[in-house]
């Protein structure tokens, strides 16, 4: 196997991004140049404060929002937390009963769990065997002391792509918030806040080549939540601390950029990610690809290999030179595999042996698909040692995966 | 880095891996649903243990374990592997981080599983070693 030199190919898009040059290059006036504070009176202040205003406008325009609807966080996580416990304490009086679906991010997911420890009722919608909310079940479960539901556009792991304009309907219709988490859907999906219908919206910077430490709350205008973060006036009052000028500037011209050409890169992303889904499947038995064939991230692939375990697979990998991503528990620290592949119905066992592989604007098809050879030789190598394997070659067990060339 | 050099070591290059097809004893412990199953397989003869493998379905460290746990009991007298501890498997590692302590519980429990067949086939435990097994009623996830 390789060693210690080999050339990095990193498939971990969906985690992080690397920052754009052009991105830099617009950031770094605003450290020494145009340095002001946003709040203050004279020259500099006033200056900053309409770069400020610049960005927002940008970042509106490409959102297909008002200007005054943006309204920016430190990240994702934090416009998250911001929307669901906004709504929440802003609406307490009306109701406390809050839907959500089990495939959430923990951002999503341990606000839900804060707020149940205060006394809200929260519903967990479950999903199809792709990860699919049915806007049935959804319909089913509001009920008139219903303040909010929350659903993700697009899942971090396995890439799902939900009907959010038909759910967002419904919430409307029924006169309810609603509230996406876009985060993985920025920069590759197109959003239209006006055309999906949310009232509330959330997107980080990192995800799409800007740099960490910006997020956004997408407010629709009419819509009101409590604040979460208290002091100054910024943000129209809504959310305090000195506005981070670079890194929101940063934040706009990644999003421009990613606009500008969304529909080729996600074409040329959707190719590459679908060759390689073909290739793995075809290639190593006993394979499965976890999530939706079309309603998918164009960048994700997310597979499951039978009989081994996820972390020994990013530790091989790694050697190799490839950084990806696992929903074994291994990796996440805790005694169970990825809740997502849980979800969507597989064993605890089928779900520990996960690989996600999310391919970005700047790898090439050629560095995505040298990962199928290397593939290839470390899922045999780690079968070759796992007792599961070797019951089921001894035909002890049968495969949950059957093999796509025998059958068995 | 999670890992220290030697679980590394032990995790590229495990030591030991296979099936021994003569085996005087095996032993299989954890479960696929928690992530890790390990089976240790012992040939041994009068009291020495002339050979250990092992197969293992898990993450780095529940590999690399089972590499020393095996590299720690072959050639060794039955008395000596029954006195293998987990912490001993960790500390030959140069330590395990905290989450993953369970998975040197699992290599222990794995070479006493075996140890636990070859004396029930060879006329029971006796009383003054039934210590060295309680270790197998232990929840690996509660080290």
């Amino acid at each position: 196997m390789a060693g210690q030199d080999v050339k990095r190919v990193y498939l971990d898009n969906a985690a992080t991004t690397i920052v754009r040059q052009e991105v830099i290059d617009e950031m770094l006036p605003l450290f020494t140049e145009n340095y002001g504070n946003a709040s203050s009176i004279y020259k500099e202040g006033q200056k900053a404060k309409s770069t400020l205003e610049d960005a927002r406008s940008r970042i509106a325009k490409s959102l297909g929002a008002e200007a005054s609807e943006i309204y920016f966080t430190s990240c994702g996580t934090e416009s998250d937390n911001w929307a669901i416990k906004g709504a929440a304490y802003r609406y307490a009086k009306k109701g406390k009963h809050i839907i959500t679906s089990i495939i959430e991010h923990h951002a999503i997911l341990h606000s839900c769990e804060s707020l149940a420890k205060q006394g809200f009722e929260i519903t967990y919608l479950p999903v199809d065997e792709f990860g699919l909310v049915l806007p049935s079940d959804l319909e089913a479960a509001i009920r008139p002391d219903t303040i909010l539901v929350t659903i993700m556009m697009a899942n971090n792991e396995i890439g799902t792509i939900q009907p959010i304009e038909e759910l967002a309907a419904i919430c409307k219709e029924k006169k309810v918030l609603f509230h996406t988490d876009a985060v993985q859907a920025g920069g590759t999906l197109h959003i239209d806040v006006k055309s999906l219908g949310v009232d509330m919206l959330s997107l980080s910077g990192h995800k799409l080549h800007a740099p960490k430490g910006v997020g956004l709350l997408y407010i629709r205008k009419g819509v009101a939540i409590s604040n979460f973060m208290d002091g100054g006036a910024q943000e129209r009052a809504k959310r305090a601390g000195t506005e981070n000028l670079p890194y929101i500037m940063g934040f706009a011209k990644a999003l421009e950029l990613a606009v500008a050409d969304i529909d080729e890169n996600a074409a040329r992303l959707q190719k590459i990610r679908d060759n390689l889904i073909d290739e793995v499947l075809s290639r190593i038995p006993h394979t499965r690809l976890n999530g939706h064939a079309d309603k998918r991230l164009p960048g994700n692939v997310n597979f499951s290999f039978e009989f081994i375990e996820g972390e020994s697979l990013l530790l091989l990998l790694d050697h190799m030179g490839f950084a990806c991503s696992s929903g074994s528990a291994c990796t996440s620290g805790s005694l169970d595999p990825s809740h997502v592949l849980l979800a969507i119905g597989l064993p605890h066992e089928i779900a520990h042996g996960s690989l996600r592989v999310s391919i970005g604007k700047y790898n090439t098809e050629e560095e995505v698909m040298s990962i199928v050879p290397a593939l290839e030789v470390i899922v045999q190598r780690l079968r070759d040692m796992s007792p599961l394997y070797d019951d089921f070659v001894k035909n002890r067990t049968s495969a949950y995966i059957s093999c796509n060339r025998c059958g068995k | 880095m999670l890992y220290s050099d030697k679980v590394m070591d032990h995790f590229m290059h495990p030591r030991n891996v296979g099936e021994i097809e003569d085996a005087t004893a095996t032993g299989t412990v954890g479960n696929p649903k928690c992530g890790d199953i390990m089976k240790v397989f012992l040939k041994i003869e009068g009291d020495v243990i002339v050979d250990a493998k092992f197969m293992t379905f898990g993450c780095g460290s529940a590999i690399a374990t089972s590499s020393m746990a095996t590299e720690m009991i072959k050639g060794r007298t039955i008395d000596e592997a029954l006195s293998l501890t987990n912490k001993a498997v960790a500390e030959a590692l140069d330590g395990l981080p905290p989450v993953k302590m369970h998975c040197s519980l699992l290599a222990e429990q794995a070479v006493k599983a075996a140890l636990k067949e070859y004396y029930e086939e060879n006329g029971g435990i006796p009383a003054d070693k039934q210590k060295y097994f309680d270790v197998l009623e232990e929840d690996e996830h509660s080290v």
